[in-house]
């Protein structure tokens, strides 16, 4: 039996969508083409829009499909920063310390390349962004801020930031808010609107954007989007036939915006029980390894704070990589949270972010849970480590000296 | 698995032979490269990615295990060290020492493995007794015993060689072109892994540093200048700018590095030919001479792919500080020895053991 538990990282399609999916494939028919086939694909791609639209509470035309988290958070910064930028001098993005990639890298890039200068807020221990960081820097830089943007739960230690309470400050401030909330999507309520109005967002003041992606909650890989407030400016990435108000050029992509609307409808429709059932299997997996390995810590939130299907732990004087081959071999597929390029593993930045040290950083692994998770994958798991930690202890870490050879 | 041809074929053959076999690829560097370039065959993610899909064919797990640490602290400074004291050190022998049959193994054994495989071209034999033996590989054209000279017998205990009775590379490039690897026509590497250009003598002048500095001949005569000089090899003709011509009108060579003085020594080519090396750092491939400090009849190698010569060895108290080391006498002179490279000592086909060059005798006395 193969024990799935990396669902952060892509979770199984449901198989709703992937009928969706190759259903909607047989069709042909561009969206802008004015002729019935061309219609029939504009009524399907704008329906999906619609299901897409209502799973976030937000307006149809707000949702602008992209091909995933990456391009919608590229999408958001880069566009919102430039537009920012256009009538005064706006050089100022403020972000929290462990981001994902997709935003950290954006932001270098923008740093290097068009004078951004990048105010990195600080985490608590738990991985909380404090919201009084964020009101210090607005204070600091003032009308300088083009942006801020924040992870609505962090995807290594599954932190629940406190999305509303930024928005409040960035609407006072005058200043855009983008949300990163491709970890959140499908495990916790996303509600675009319920976040600008108990924010006071108003125009393009307080949240204006929010990336999501499909792969994360049962549709397919290649389609995501950023919902983008309709009184928000994004300048496009992509020049060429105009589609989506003017903001994503490129033949739309029916069949997997169909697809991405089933997986949508399924993870509303069932997001209350499934955090529920969630939630109590994150807890066995909390209690099972702490009590299984009794020196091995859980980082991030507890409770209510942080992802129902998350769980990220510490495990002293051992690599994460090491755990992530032994429970391989047993069966079990978990991840360390943080791989780069050419799967050479990195202590995990988000952890450095909380102040941890390199050394606690490097025997990070994370559990995550999903839609095809049951009560016998966590048994099996719980069952493995024990014997995977004894052995990876004494792999010990890499930089140890060695006794052959010397 | 490097993602080259030749550790791809013997993953394969591991597995034919029935055992249980894991891909893992090394990751060296922190900031690898993209892409191949030049003669570099290792170390990019491309040649990561060649040894996935040589993995996936072969139909094996494959894990990239980090040693970045590990190898800049053992290779990489040990490399700028020894160069910064005047010697010419083989990285590629020390990441064999500290690295694959070191750090890699302890961990693959402490993870449950029995053994690191690779595509070395070397055999291990068993005596009759089960002790194993490190043997030259058939093919003596490419034979790399010579690199694992410094194993000793509890890494030899833990290592395969399953390319070791192949009678050439293109065999092995043939049988990877059968089992469909894409790399069966990748280029060997060579060259310094970690030196991207290959251009070692910048790369080193960037760490070590360069000053100026006078140029001897063997009576201590200041013969010219030089610009630093870590940037010169025992044995090395050209470059040498010397003003004074020698009195004889002949070329002169480097015959030795002074790190410490700045200063290097230059003589004619025959005081080159050295009669006598001697290291502490010795070890045995394998079981130990059973009287190291009775004088044995052996075979000396001093590169990769210089010949054997028939050699005297003996174990014996340094004369100064009377620690003990491995004192080699080759029955003919041998050319363009430097200490810090590796001496091993073969008898017949087998690897005895090996020592890193800590002095040199020239054979030709300075008033000769």
């Amino acid at each position: 039996m193969v024990v799935y538990l990396d669902h952060a990282a892509t979770t199984p399609m449901i198989p709703e969508a992937i009928d969706a999916y190759t259903d909607a494939m047989r069709q042909v028919g561009n969206p802008a083409s004015i002729h019935s086939q061309g219609q029939s694909a504009k009524r399907m791609l704008e329906e999906a829009r619609e299901v897409i639209a209502t799973s976030l509470s937000c307006d149809p035309i707000e949702v602008v499909l992209t091909s995933g988290g990456t391009e919608s958070i590229n999408l958001a910064l880069k566009g919102i920063y430039w537009k920012r930028n256009v009538d005064s001098a706006r050089q100022v993005i403020l972000a929290p310390g462990g981001e994902h990639h997709a935003t950290i890298d954006t932001l270098e890039w923008l740093e290097k390349h068009e004078g951004a200068e990048i105010s990195w807020l600080p985490l608590d221990g738990d991985g909380t962004v404090e919201p009084a960081a964020v009101e210090r820097a607005l204070a600091e830089h003032g009308p300088r801020v083009a942006l801020i943007t924040m992870l609505w739960a962090n995807n290594e230690v599954g932190t629940i930031q406190p999305v509303t309470d930024i928005a409040a400050l960035a609407a006072a401030h005058d200043v855009p808010l983008h949300v990163d909330a491709v970890a959140a999507y499908g495990y916790l309520p996303v509600d675009f609107a319920a976040v600008r109005r108990d924010s006071g967002s108003t125009g393009g003041a307080g949240l204006a954007a929010l990336s999501v992606s499909a792969h994360k909650i049962g549709g397919p890989v290649g389609i995501g989007a950023l919902v983008v407030s309709r009184s928000a400016q994004v300048e496009p990435l992509l020049h060429g036939g105009g589609q989506q108000r003017q903001v994503r050029s490129g033949t739309q992509d029916v069949a997997g915006t169909v697809s991405f609307a089933v997986a949508a409808r399924f993870a509303q429709a069932r997001l209350s029980t499934e955090s529920g059932r969630l939630t109590a299997l994150r807890n066995r997996v909390i209690a099972g390894i702490l009590d299984a390995v009794p020196t091995a810590k859980l980082n991030g939130a507890t409770g209510s704070n942080r992802l129902p299907g998350n769980a990220h732990f510490a495990f002293p004087g051992c690599e994460g990589d090491s755990l992530l081959f032994l429970l391989d071999m047993a069966g079990v597929s978990v991840s360390t949270g943080s791989a780069c390029q050419a799967g050479i593993p990195e202590p995990s930045h988000v952890l450095r972010a909380m102040g941890r040290d390199e050394l606690e950083a490097r025997g990070a692994l994370r559990v995550t849970l999903g839609h095809s998770t049951t009560d016998d994958d966590i048994d099996a798991l719980i069952a493995a480590v024990p014997h995977a930690y004894a052995q990876a202890a004494r792999a010990g870490l890499s930089d140890r000296k060695t006794v052959l050879g010397s | 698995m490097s993602g080259g041809v030749d550790s791809a074929v013997a993953a394969a053959r591991a597995v034919e032979a029935g055992h249980e076999v894991v891909g893992v690829h090394l990751a060296l560097s922190r900031m690898p490269g993209t892409l191949r370039t030049g003669s570099r065959g290792c170390c990019t993610i491309e040649d990561s990615m060649d040894a996935q899909r040589a993995a996936n064919i072969i139909g094996i797990p494959y894990y990239v295990w980090d040693f970045s640490e590990r190898f800049k602290l053992d290779v990489v400074d040990d490399f700028i060290a020894e160069y910064a004291a005047g010697r010419t050190p083989n990285p590629c022998m020390r990441c064999n020492e500290k690295i694959k049959f070191a750090a890699l193994l302890e961990k693959a054994l402490d993870l449950g493995f029995d053994a690191v495989c690779t595509g070395h071209y070397a055999t291990i034999l068993t005596d009759a007794d089960g002790n194993r033996e490190l043997h030259r590989a058939s093919a003596w054209a490419k034979d790399q015993s010579y690199v694992l000279g410094v194993l000793t017998a509890e890494q030899i205990e833990h290592s395969m060689f399953p390319l070791g009775a192949t009678p050439s590379k293109a065999e092995v490039r043939a049988e990877a072109a059968e089992r469909g690897f894409s790399v069966a026509n990748k280029p060997d590497s060579h060259d310094i892994c970690f030196i991207p250009d290959g251009d070692t003598r910048g790369w080193l002048a960037d760490r070590v540093g360069a000053e100026k500095g006078q140029i001897l001949d063997r009576t201590g005569s200041v013969v010219g200048s030089h610009e630093g000089a870590q940037a010169f090899t025992v044995g090395q003709r050209r470059g040498l700018n010397l003003g004074v011509p020698d009195p004889d009108g002949r070329p002169r060579f480097v015959l030795e590095v002074r790190p410490k003085t700045n200063e290097v020594v230059v003589g004619p080519k025959e005081a080159l030919a050295i009669g006598e090396i001697a290291g502490s750092r010795f070890t045995w491939a394998g079981l130990a001479p059973e009287h190291p400090d009775l004088a044995f009849e052996c075979d000396v190698q001093i590169r990769a792919h210089a010949d054997p010569v028939p050699a005297v060895a003996v174990v014996q108290p340094h004369a100064e500080t009377g620690e003990p080391e491995l004192m080699i006498r080759p029955r003919t002179p041998l050319d363009g020895v430097a200490p810090g490279q590796t001496a091993v000592v073969y008898v017949g086909t087998r690897v005895l053991g090996q020592c890193t060059i800590d002095r040199t005798v020239s054979a030709v006395p300075a008033d000769a």
